[in-house]
């Protein structure tokens, strides 16, 4: 018998179909049929009976009794049992519709409940992240009053201590004070007594000196009267003596300038050297650059004067040619230090290590130029500002250069008489080179017109010298092939 | 090394004529002149009193004995002994005595500096200077002898006055701007003088000749200042050695400081070489004891020392001063060029044993001398760079650029070297105990 929790069905008939036949979909054909509609209907005149067993096998399934009863072995379709059965169903469906909606309304309220859920969940999340952030604010706050805390303390600390030091220094201040008055007190006091004493000692020792005979002077001169004249006199030796120094300061200072200046140029030749043949090849942008170095440099030789203009220039020239250095070694630097990692090789590196030494070097060499410098730039505006003759200094000026100027005239002077003398020369060896041509033509034309003389007189009696001649004319007639001669028959 | 035989004196009294002839000592009363190179004795001087102070004029021909009890000054002649010439200060008492540069007046300080009187051995003028102040060093002769400059103080107020010795006319007279005037010294060229203040407070003033404010040098403020000044030979530099244990180098062109030295406790720089004394005990009680020891004298003070070279980093010796009372033994109490320029000599109160070498060329430390001992008095050589110093036992330390030597004196009984000085020419050493006196030849070929 099919389990069924239907209550009310009352089982009083049997089946034919086996029962446990719940929802078997492929024992039943699948009859087109659609609930409500018209022109195919489940039922016709031809399948009524067909579907009579169809539906009680259907009931059946569902646990509701059967809609037919046996008379006498035919199966009749029984009228109330079938409306019975159509009742059944009835129920059934409305119980099921009931339940479907109670259902719906269920799921209603689960759907509107889950959506109240995202809801909350959402604004809970939205909360949590602002708390989140309201707490990773506080942190970060916390922890700046914790640094400020911190600085705070050490500024106390230092404070502290330099009160600390403040009082040691009144403390000694205070016992240095404290000795001197005392000291001043026992000085007071033995004044007070000697004064006493003097006072009362009616005796008064008189001060004198007793010497056997006055000596003379230690540099044997007399002694001269006080007059306004000596008093003149000592000034004018005072000031003497502080011109003299000041002369003698100045000379030193002035060597040593000349001597920083010179070592200042070299270093300025000697940095644009080492830029300009790597300029030259890498970077093109910065040939302007370079040019511009070049004119500054020819005006510089010509103006070693000690005024503040060529100065200035020199210094600047120097700062913008260390720049250049500088930048330019950087650039070597991050080069070998990407050789080192094996991306790039170039041919032009020179080692690091050297390069940093010599810009070490360098550096020092031009911190050490600029202190100089700076000191003499001082002195010599001093000098400057004391009035001084201005022909003379430009005379002065001058004469640095003279000597300078007269060691290259004569320089030239002596190039160009050599150059003169070289050129002379030139023209008489090449002179005498033609003429030699113009004899040795003519030699050989001579030579040519004697042996053919010789050949056309040669008499019977000379057949016998011939022999010997002939020696003699083979030699020359081989000469002559040499020399190309003239194209005697033999 | 040659020592000679050991003389007596007394109250540190020993000089060598400024032309290096002559050594006059003073025992007790007695004024005693000796030829340096034999030391015989050559004249023999009786005074009226002890002793206190002793000068030798600078041509060398007179010696000024002052007794500061009995406000007496005895002038003894070298040439003529039986000229005499004697001061009497009388009631007015005396404070000090001393030659002036050319030979021929004699300044007398009068007690309480009441006043200085100038008296004249060429003629019967007296001249009286007010007002002197008593400090460290009030008054100083320029190199050349031909100015003097001396420090005086009226109405709470410093002034500086400028004589010229010839026939001390007042060439200038300016106040200067220090609360209390300590001292003043000339630079060697005799055309700046330098004036500092009291401890008190850190203050250098430069002034030139004809008395105009070249320069004032503050290094801080409030702690205590100037301890020590010094100029160089060349009068390049001015060496200022002060209470917080640095010495400030000025340069003569700008007046500014040019480098600070330090005396760390701990020395770390490479370049510098530390010597060390090491004693070693002779050890007392063996029984094979030699006859070279015995003939050496008491054991106890035969103790040789020599130098070790210590490696770096080096911890000197620090003694911490009491710093309640005034004048506290800390900060460069000591400072000194070499004659050609090139060293300088420190000495530190609260390192005591040791004497720092600073190189003026490479601006760094050189060498450290760490002793025994506190080291007492050290001296440069007048010619050559070399250093000689005692720590008050019987040892003479000399220190120079090829190393350092300790040698002791072979003196009998018990000489402790306290003080002592070199002959003009930086050939022999005169070594001052307490009541003796010791002369160290030096050797003429190079010692190791």
């Amino acid at each position: 018998m099919p389990e069924s929790s239907y209550e009310d069905i009352n089982i009083y008939a049997y089946s034919t179909m086996p029962p446990s036949r719940q929802y078997s979909q492929s024992a039943m054909p699948l009859l087109p049929v659609s609930p409500y509609s018209g022109p195919s209907d489940f039922c016709t005149e031809e399948n009524i009976s067909e579907c009579m067993l169809y539906i009680s096998q259907e009931l059946s399934s569902l646990g509701l009794p059967s809609i037919f009863y046996d008379l006498n072995g035919i199966r009749q379709l029984d009228v109330m049992s079938t409306l019975n059965r159509m009742y059944d169903l009835l129920q059934l469906h409305r119980r099921a519709m009931g339940v479907v909606e109670e259902l719906e309304v269920e799921q209603l309220k689960v759907s509107s409940d889950l959506h109240c859920q995202q809801l909350t969940s959402s604004k809970l999340k939205d909360q949590l992240e602002l708390s989140k952030k309201e707490n990773v604010r506080l942190r970060e706050r916390e922890r700046q009053l914790e640094t400020s805390m911190k600085m705070l303390q050490t500024c106390l600390k230092n404070e502290k201590e330099e009160v600390q030091k403040l009082q040691n220094i009144i403390a000694s201040r205070a016992t240095q004070y404290n000795h001197e008055m005392k000291r001043k007190e026992k000085e007071f006091s033995k004044l007070k007594e000697s004064l006493n004493r003097l006072l009362t000692d009616k005796k008064d020792k008189k001060q004198g000196m007793e010497v056997l005979n006055y000596l003379g002077r230690s540099d044997g001169r007399r002694s001269q009267w006080k007059t306004g004249k000596t008093d003149g006199r000592h000034e004018r030796e005072m000031y003497k003596t502080l011109l003299n120094e000041f002369d003698k300061h100045q000379k030193e200072l002035m060597l040593e300038n000349a001597e920083l200046k010179k070592v200042l140029q070299q270093m300025k030749q000697e940095m644009v050297g080492i830029l300009s043949p790597k300029r030259h090849s890498q970077k093109e942008e910065k040939s302007t650059d370079f040019t511009d170095q070049q004119i500054p440099s020819d005006d510089e030789e010509t103006s070693e004067m000690s005024c503040e203009h060529a100065r200035e220039k020199l210094t600047n020239s120097i700062r913008q040619q260390w720049r250049k250095l500088k930048n330019h070694v950087e650039n070597l630097d991050n080069k070998a230090s990407m050789v080192q990692l094996g991306k790039e090789v170039s041919e032009e590196m020179i080692s690091k290590q050297l390069h940093q030494e010599e810009m070490e070097r360098l550096k020092m060499e031009i911190q050490q130029c600029r202190d100089f410098i700076r000191t003499q730039q001082q002195l010599l505006q001093q000098q400057l500002n004391t009035p001084c003759d201005e022909e003379t200094a430009a005379v002065l000026n001058d004469c640095y250069m003279l000597e300078e100027k007269e060691r290259l005239k004569e320089e030239w002077r002596t190039f160009d008489e050599q150059r003169k003398n070289f050129e002379m020369e030139r023209r008489s060896f090449t002179e005498a080179a033609i003429r030699l041509g113009h004899e040795r033509k003519m030699f050989e034309e001579d030579r040519a017109t004697w042996l053919k003389h010789q050949f056309l007189n040669i008499t019977f009696t000379d057949q016998m010298k011939m022999k010997t001649q002939n020696s003699l004319s083979e030699y020359s007639v081989q000469e002559q092939k040499h020399s190309s001669g003239p194209k005697t028959p033999l | 090394m040659n020592f000679s035989e050991v003389f007596k004196q007394s109250n540190q009294l020993c000089k060598v004529s400024p032309d290096g002839k002559y050594l006059a000592t003073c025992v007790q009363y007695r004024l005693v002149v000796r030829d340096v190179n034999t030391l015989q004795i050559l004249q023999l001087y009786t005074c009226l009193d002890q002793v206190a102070h002793m000068e030798w004029s600078s041509d060398s021909l007179f010696i000024l004995c002052a007794m500061y009890k009995r406000g007496l000054v005895q002038v003894w002649s070298l040439e003529q002994p039986e000229w005499h010439c004697k001061i009497d200060e009388g009631s007015i008492g005396l404070l000090s005595s001393r030659w002036s540069p050319d030979g021929r007046h004699i300044l007398n300080t009068t007690e309480f500096h009441l006043r200085i009187t100038v008296w004249s051995l060429c003629n019967k003028s007296v001249s009286y200077i007010k007002y002197p102040k008593a400090c460290q060093k009030g008054l100083d002769f320029s190199a050349d002898g031909r100015y003097m400059a001396l420090a005086e103080r009226r109405d709470c107020k410093d002034y500086i006055s400028i004589f010229v010795c010839d026939d001390w006319h007042l060439l200038r007279h300016f106040e200067t701007e220090t609360q209390d005037l300590a001292g003043v010294e000339w630079s060697p060229n005799g055309c700046v003088l330098a004036v500092w203040d009291s401890c008190l407070e850190y203050k250098m003033l430069l002034y030139s000749l004809d008395g105009r404010l070249l320069s004032t040098y503050s290094a801080y403020e409030w702690s205590l200042g100037i301890k020590s000044v010094a100029w160089s030979p060349s009068s390049q530099f001015l060496a200022i050695g002060s209470y917080d244990e640095k010495v400030r180098i000025l340069n003569h062109i700008t007046w500014k400081k040019l480098i600070e030295f330090e005396h760390p406790a701990t020395i770390t720089s490479s370049k510098a070489v530390v010597f060390k004394e090491v004693e070693k005990r002779p050890v007392v009680g063996t029984e094979n004891v030699s006859i070279h020891q015995i003939t050496l004298g008491s054991s106890l003070f035969n103790t040789q020392s020599k130098y070790e070279i210590a490696s770096l980093p080096v911890q000197v010796t620090v003694v911490k001063p009491d710093l309640d009372r005034a004048n506290p033994k800390i900060g460069i109490s000591a400072v000194a060029f070499s004659a050609d320029n090139r060293y300088l000599a420190t000495k530190n109160d609260n390192m005591p044993q040791s004497l720092w070498v600073w190189d003026m060329q490479r601006l760094g430390l050189q060498a450290v001398l760490e002793q025994t001992a506190p080291v007492r008095c050290f001296v440069w050589d007048p010619r050559k760079p070399r250093l000689a110093l005692c720590t008050g036992n019987a040892k003479v330390y000399l220190w120079s650029l090829a190393g350092c030597v300790s040698v002791k004196v072979p003196a009998e009984g018990n000489f402790q070297v306290q003080s002592l000085f070199w002959h003009g020419n930086g050939d022999s050493l005169v070594l001052l105990g307490k009541d003796q006196i010791c002369l160290c030849y030096m050797a003429t070929d190079e010692e190791k």
